[in-house]
């Protein structure tokens, strides 16, 4: 029983990842229709300028947080240099711009910091917390963080002009514009969030996986499942589909069926779950009008 | 084919029948490498025309083709190496069980759009290599080793070497397989696809058979690609389930969209793109071969958002212009652009 309830509680961990970087994918979907395929290659840079920092000799939490700021702006740069000008295009036309971002961004992460798989620190004690064994004070850490991130993005948005000019202009972009909002500031905003959530998520992961430029290819995956499974528009629904997930994963791969097949194994319960319910477990039901 | 609408039908076959005997001249001008690379160009693009069939034409995302490709790939290695069978018997077969297994992923994909769709198709790319991967599989997929297969030597004692006689081969199948798609694609069937593309409550109502048309693309698309990995697999004489990884179904999606959408040509370009750019960027950049490629990939959509294909169609269409203009011009691209909705 002990063993079950770790399994379940690394499972809640990792899927707070997934569930922050699930999060940073919706906010672009919602603001644009699109998934931002170099969202995790995005997280992976930001957590390598991460390391950079604190390898310079900075204390943990002043480069988390300027990580987090660097971020931002790398996102709203990338939004208003490279994804701007193809605004137009096809859709299909777009998602290979990200695709381009992608491998831009994994081969430079590799190109200037190697291939070699790097340790990142962790700024939660590593002595379990409560003297329990039952989760490591990482763990917990990194779930608590991604809540408080949730929490903060729930209040941005629900309670601030700036929130909900953002919001008018995911839903409404003519009538937003018409009533004085910058829509295409907005976009670019929504960008730099995104991928500041993502930094954030980055720097939990990466005391767990290691820091390589290759680390969040499989996150993306579980993360763009997360979303999905809770419904792409409903930021509450990725959160809890990574939550879903990462519980999932770890349980299905520790009892189940090994780690070899864990991967398809649970894209595939993913896939069923889709395919009873289309629009995942919280996303709207679209109705198409004649 | 549908290069532009503005030409005669003479003009076309004419056209066609240079470019057949110019890919029929290449082994002869181009050292054994170069044909080997070219070969596996057609076989791109054989892949790229069954992607483009779901993708360009009907509008269904599929970001799992690769595994399409790894399954025709091992039908055909597992029946050579285990089973003796000569390699042109192969293909079809490989084909077959391809339109089968692609049918069958079909049928649950109905209920997905877009998006979902996308991600079902992404989970087949992504679990193929764990599959071939499986212990209680290895005793035909040879596990993590992989096949090796004999490479083919030309019948009736034609003066060609193996590289030229493959070459040829592909030709041949990819020359009948393009024939065959664009027989399918110009009649009744593809405009049944494209309008389930365009406006599917429409297509319903005009008493197109949505869910069997959309069925029936995925098999025949897979069918395509499966063909596709058969020849590649005899061409490169090895499969190995990590040669199938997600990022070759990515490259396909790439191929269509830098090629363009909804183009039987555009194939044939985005086959080019995808065999020859990475080698392009690795001779650019050494150190950072993909961020050139990447760079290339964001360069063609800003220079051609609607691929390669769909830039000629544009440029034709600006050049045969009329110079009084009259406001529905002949040259205008019918389907530019990609498939609608999300």
């Amino acid at each position: 029983m002990e063993t079950f309830l770790h399994q379940v509680i690394a499972g809640l961990a990792t899927g707070g990842i997934y569930a922050s970087v699930a999060l940073a994918l919706v906010m672009i979907y919602q603001a644009t229709h699109l998934v931002n395929f170099a969202q995790g290659e995005i997280a992976m840079f930001a957590t390598y300028i991460a390391w950079t920092l604190i390898q310079s000799g900075m204390p943990y939490w002043a480069a988390f947080f300027l990580t987090i700021v660097i971020a931002f702006v790398m996102g709203v740069l990338i939004e208003r240099i490279i994804v701007r000008p193809v605004e137009q295009a096809p859709v299909l036309s777009v998602v290979v711009v990200f695709i381009g971002l992608l491998v831009i961004f994994n081969s430079m992460a590799g190109w200037i910091y190697t291939y070699t798989i790097k340790t990142f620190p962790s700024p939660f004690p590593s002595s379990p917390p409560f003297g329990s064994r039952l989760v490591s004070s990482h763990e917990l850490g990194a779930i608590g963080v991604t809540l408080v991130v949730l929490a903060l993005l729930w209040a941005f948005f629900r309670f601030t002009p700036l929130g909900l000019a953002m919001r008018a202009a995911a839903q409404n972009p003519e009538s937003s514009r018409l009533v004085g909002i910058r829509v295409g500031w907005m976009l670019a905003l929504g960008w730099g969030l995104a991928s500041a959530i993502g930094a954030v998520a980055g720097m939990m992961v990466a005391p767990v996986v290691f820091l390589d430029p290759n680390m969040m290819a499989g996150i993306l995956l579980y993360a763009f499942a997360a979303a999905l499974v809770g419904g792409i528009d409903s930021p509450g629904g990725a959160v809890l589909g990574g939550f879903i997930v990462g519980v999932l994963e770890n349980v299905l791969g520790a009892y189940v069926i090994g780690n070899e097949l864990k991967l398809s194994v649970a894209l595939v319960l993913i896939v069923g779950v889709l395919v009873v319910r289309p629009s995942g477990l919280f996303g709207k039901v679209h109705v198409t009008r004649v | 084919m549908k290069l532009n609408p503005t030409l005669s039908v003479t003009q076309r076959v004419v056209g066609l029948v240079v470019l057949i005997a110019a890919a029929c001249a290449l082994p002869f001008l181009v050292s054994n490498y170069t044909t080997f690379q070219c070969t596996l160009v057609l076989v791109y693009a054989i892949a790229l025309l069954g992607l483009n069939i779901l993708t360009g034409y009907n509008g269904q995302i599929s970001l799992g083709h690769g595994a399409f490709y790894a399954i025709g790939a091992y039908v055909t290695a597992v029946l050579m190496d285990k089973y003796g069978v000569p390699y042109w018997a192969t293909v079809p077969a490989a084909g077959a069980v391809c339109l089968l297994v692609g049918f069958l992923f079909g049928l649950p994909a109905l209920r997905l759009e877009g998006l979902y769709l996308a991600l079902a198709t992404f989970a087949l790319g992504v679990s193929m290599p764990q599959l071939l991967k499986y212990k209680h599989l290895e005793e035909w997929t040879g596990g993590v080793q992989g096949i090796v297969i004999i490479k083919p030597d030309p019948p009736f004692g034609l003066p060609l070497n193996p590289d030229q006689w493959l070459y040829y081969f592909t030709l041949a199948v990819m020359l009948v397989m393009f024939l065959l798609g664009w027989n399918l694609l110009r009649g009744r069937v593809g405009r049944a696809l494209v309008a389930i593309r365009d406006h599917p409550v429409a297509a319903e109502a005009m008493g197109v058979n949505t869910a069997r048309y959309k069925s029936l693309a995925f098999g025949v698309s897979a069918m395509y690609t499966g063909v596709a990995g058969a020849l590649g697999a005899i061409a490169v004489q090895f499969v190995a389930p990590d040669s199938f990884n997600i990022f070759l179904s990515l490259t396909f999606l790439i191929g269509i969209v830098i090629g363009g959408l909804a183009s039987i040509p555009g194939a044939i370009f985005g086959a080019i793109f995808t065999q020859f750019i990475p080698n392009i960027a690795d001779q650019i950049s050494k150190a950072a071969p993909w961020a050139i490629y990447g760079v290339f990939l964001i360069g063609f959509m800003y220079v051609m958002p609607v691929g390669v294909a769909g830039a000629i169609r544009i440029l034709w269409a600006k050049l045969t212009r009329p110079k009084s203009s009259t406001p529905q011009s002949t040259g205008q691209p019918i389907v530019e652009g990609g498939p609608h909705g999300n």
